[in-house]
């Protein structure tokens, strides 16, 4: 695999996790439980999505055949997409949603803090301006996750049964491969395994304040990143997500 | 050692419905970026203070609003009553010399 290639390929996993979580999100706008929490969950929906734009756009500069952001997040099918699994996991419930969102902002904010010291510098300059965003959004997710967690018997029970759904899909954010493995070696950014230890401890102490109980099991969904096996609910996603273009092509404002 | 979930002893078995506790009220105020004082811009409603400065940054600094943000549980605002309007604010109505208009002010000064 060529650096480029290589290149590209990240790209699209720091562009795909921003669109698909993004846009699950979204899905919220108009149904959230109460106004005040609508509001934040668009308000993050949009950071995502205008991530989304500054990592898809440096990927198609990457790849250099001419496609543009939309056209990567728009004419895509979901086998060509390199989000994590977890990212495309329904909403479920207002807590599964914070619970997912929690368990990702994690990772997105060591992430991107090491990224901001990237060797590139278009990089490091989007994941400058993305690390200020992520890091309210884990303050907001974790402090939710700790106000049902530790709340009535009925929140606190939704809870925990929405760690037990996800925790499967949280070992794949840290799994290294030839992509990362040369992403590394020329200090683009960090092999994923390296962020596991300082995620760890915070998810920890956030579960205990949550009095949440994180399951003893270190099994993981693999298959999103690569692109090698989405879950079935992408395609579902996308075809909502991408419907207009799909039916009347180049359509625009 | 007792499991986290041991102060939850009815979670596993009973599914039953929580009531609706409406959040507490808050009163957000919020200083703009060039202005001097907090002004009142809405209310909201957050379970606690922390989650009513999140809330009051999410809805009303969107649009790049303001610097700082205070918040304020609507309960503990004193407010004068509409009915004692009369009282209160007619007698000063008549008191034109409360104004201070009645005098030159010298030249030195300037503009007050």
């Amino acid at each position: 695999m060529t650096r480029d290639t290589a290149f590209f390929e990240f790209l699209l996993r720091m562009g795909d996790n921003t669109l698909v979580l993004g846009h699950r999100v979204s899905e919220w706008c108009g149904h959230a439980p109460v106004l005040e929490e609508d509001i934040a969950l668009a308000n993050t929906a949009l950071d995502l999505i205008g991530q989304t734009q500054m990592w898809l756009g440096l990927a198609g500069e990457v790849e250099g055949e001419g496609r543009s952001a939309d056209d990567l997040a728009m004419l895509r099918d979901a086998w060509d997409f390199r989000n994590v699994l977890l990212a495309e996991q329904p909403n479920g419930d207002f807590g599964q949603t914070m619970m997912r969102q929690y368990l990702f902002d994690q990772a997105h904010v060591l992430l991107l803090e090491k990224l901001a010291q990237s060797s590139d510098e278009r990089v490091a300059g989007i994941a400058a301006k993305a690390v200020k965003e992520v890091t309210y959004h884990v303050e907001r997710s974790r402090d939710t996750v700790i106000g049902l967690g530790d709340g009535t018997s009925e929140s606190h029970r939704r809870m925990q049964a929405a760690l037990d759904l996800l925790w499967p899909y949280v070992g794949e954010m840290f799994t290294d491969d030839e992509v990362s493995g040369i992403m590394a070696a020329e200090g683009i950014a960090p092999e994923p395994s390296s962020l596991r230890a300082a995620w760890d401890a915070a998810v920890q102490q956030t579960m205990s304040e949550a009095t949440l109980v994180i399951p003893d099991s270190g099994f993981a969904h693999a298959g999103g990143k690569t692109g090698f096996r989405h879950s079935e609910h992408l395609g579902h996603m996308l075809t909502q997500m991408q419907w207009l273009q799909r039916a009347y092509p180049g359509a625009r404002w | 050692m007792s499991s986290p979930n041991a102060a939850y002893p009815d979670t596993p078995d009973q599914a039953m419905k929580p009531k609706r506790h409406e959040w507490p009220l808050w009163e957000v105020f919020i200083r703009g970026q060039h202005g001097m004082s907090h002004r009142h811009v809405g209310s909201l409603h957050a379970p606690d203070q922390e989650m009513a400065i999140k809330n009051a940054r999410d809805v009303y600094t969107r649009r790049n609003e303001g610097v700082s943000i205070w918040v304020v549980e609507a309960r503990h605002i004193a407010a004068s009553s509409p009915s004692d309007k009369g009282p209160l604010y007619e007698p000063s109505e008549s008191k034109v010399y409360r104004h201070p208009t009645f005098f030159d002010i010298p030249e030195e000064v300037g503009a007050m």
